[in-house]
């Protein structure tokens, strides 16, 4: 196992297998609140399930919806486990908030440097820890 | 983050419990943002109304029940269904209710039933410097751009948590320094004729919501007597093809009155725009190649009693072909207006059904025979592809009447070719 201290935006535990992604996602029409997984067709990942994974992405991009979709995603049982970015992403940060407050349903957000997010690329395994830390296995 | 004693109030539950659970959600955002505090706004847009899934009518119902009422001046944008005239579109039982609850909650805690997706065309237009907490892109966009007020981004959520506390973190479009242009796109060679055509602004704001990055564009060339209208519309095409949030219009818009006001001191790369890239632009966002015409849809954002009043003088002693559906979508000020003044009554009879409240991207309101249908609108022609699975023809308004009489698509193509080309 490697380590990585990343800062925590929104804190919690969880563990899973790795999907990472160097594109950001518009979760408005790129993830399935029903099925939990990507359909963007134009986005590399298409097709993939994320639900229950250690999602590892530069951040979201597009419209505000995006946190109300991972929101409906807690809901319904098929965010990810956790997500690793590499910038403050609002859009998704929001969406795991109201998700505690309304459901007490949460999912931690860490956020890593440049140099981390590599070598988080390859990974096939993580936990991630409440206080920003994230063990990997390559 | 630093918390006045009345936000700290708020998180204590002081001011109940829907104002605490609102502040709650500000202030993780603002930590996560690392905004050092949070500041006043005066007014707020909320977008929260349109039905979007269970979690959003679960959010609002919440909110409503913990007895939630606003603090400021609240809009409320299109929402998913004509609450006038809710029989009239084809939808489901189970959407017009879901439709419904997510409108009452909202009318429960105190937002004014506005509901329009262009907030700034009726009587609660913000002030120039007035802070304020909107949703919607394009109403975003107007707002910080053509009028001068000052919001974020806001939408899902955040809209409602800002009208219930006054409260928004400090960071952003909020800030002078973080309004300054970074981009400069200059227009090059355009023949006069197509700066008066409605189809131009839309282009525009599509080939520069593209191009323009994460970066605040300013654009260069444009007419000064440039209506508020076709600010709309290129603003409503740039926040849909890209993320933006303002533009400057140099000579036109208020924080850009020269070239170095805009920027403010930023250095800044330079874009030239001739007819090529607005013809490339403009070739986009038509999603449909042949004559096929099934619909013509006009009205987003929202029409304004000037383009209604328009389409009226063009479409008078018309008649739309009986294949054609005419749908302009747009708000209850505008159709009580042109109800007084005897227009309704033009429009209805050319064949024309205007839609309140809501739009065919918030509502499944088409019927399913409609494959292919025409707009002047960039932003109905950007999303209708992905959302509603149909295709579109990219014209002007005259192109778009012409069209609808005649029964298939056709575009007056001179306005788009060079005098050399003419």
């Amino acid at each position: 196992m490697f380590t990585i201290q990343g800062q925590a935006l929104i804190s919690g535990n969880a563990q899973g297998e790795i999907i990472f992604t160097d594109e950001p996602l518009s979760f408005w029409g790129g993830y399935s609140a029903r099925e939990g997984k990507i359909i963007d067709t134009h986005h590399a990942l298409y097709g993939v399930k994320v639900a229950g994974k250690i999602f590892v992405l530069p951040g979201a991009r597009g419209s505000s919806t995006g946190s109300g979709i991972l929101l409906e995603a807690l809901r319904s049982g098929v965010a990810p486990a956790a997500l690793i970015l590499k910038q403050r992403d609002a859009i998704l940060a929001l969406g795991a908030v109201v998700g505690r407050e309304l459901y007490g349903q949460s999912i931690s957000l860490t956020l890593v440097t440049d140099a981390d997010f590599e070598k988080l690329r390859g990974a096939k395994f993580a936990r991630v820890h409440d206080a920003g830390v994230i063990e990997y296995q390559e | 983050m630093y918390l006045t004693k009345r936000d700290e109030q708020f998180l204590n539950g002081a001011f109940g419990l829907a104002p605490q659970m609102a502040m709650n959600i500000l202030t993780q955002l603002g930590d996560v943002l690392g905004a050092d505090e949070m500041m006043d706004v005066e007014q707020a847009h909320v977008d929260g109304c349109i039905y979007e899934s269970q979690a959003h009518l679960d959010f609002a119902e919440k909110l409503a029940a913990l007895g939630g009422h606003v603090i400021l001046p609240t809009t409320l944008n299109a929402t998913s269904l004509d609450l006038h005239h809710p029989d009239a579109w084809g939808y489901s039982a189970q959407w017009k209710t879901q439709a419904q609850r997510m409108a009452n909650a909202y009318l429960a805690m105190g937002c004014t039933p506005t509901w329009t997706c262009a907030p700034y065309q009726t009587e609660f237009v913000p002030k120039f410097g007035q802070q304020i907490a909107w949703a919607e892109s394009n109403a975003i966009v107007y707002a910080n751009s053509v009028i001068g007020a000052r919001t974020n981004r806001y939408g899902d959520f955040t809209d409602i948590c800002a009208a219930l506390t006054g409260r928004v973190p400090k960071y952003g479009l909020h800030l002078a320094e973080n309004r300054r242009g970074q981009i400069l796109f200059e227009l090059k060679n355009i023949p006069a004729a197509l700066f008066d055509d409605d189809a131009f602004y839309p282009v525009l704001g599509h080939y520069i919501g593209k191009a323009t990055g994460d970066k605040i564009p300013v654009i260069d060339g444009l007419p000064r007597d440039v209506s508020p209208d076709a600010l709309k519309a290129l603003g409503a095409a740039a926040a849909s093809s890209g993320a933006v949030a303002m533009f400057h219009a140099v000579g036109i818009t208020p924080e850009a009155r020269t070239l170095e006001q805009a920027f403010g001191g930023n250095a800044y790369a330079r874009v030239k725009i001739t007819l090529r890239e607005l013809n490339d632009a403009r070739a986009e966002l038509s999603s449909a190649d042949g004559a096929q015409l099934d619909a013509v849809v006009l009205g987003s954002p929202h029409f304004s009693l000037q383009e209604c009043l328009t389409l009226a003088e063009i479409i008078r002693g018309k008649r739309v072909h009986s294949a054609v559906e005419f749908i302009v979508t747009t708000n209850r000020l505008v159709t009580a207006a042109l109800r007084a003044r005897g227009v309704l009554q033009t429009l209805t009879d050319a064949g024309v059904r205007v839609c309140e409240d809501t739009c065919i991207l918030l509502s499944p309101m088409l019927r399913p025979e409609i494959r292919v249908l025409m707009t002047n609108s960039a932003k109905y022609a950007y999303y209708t592809p992905n959302l509603l699975e149909r295709r579109v023809a990219f014209g002007s308004l005259r192109d778009c009447v012409a069209s609808a009489a005649q029964g298939s698509v056709m575009r007056e193509e001179s306005i788009w070719k060079s005098a050399a080309e003419n």
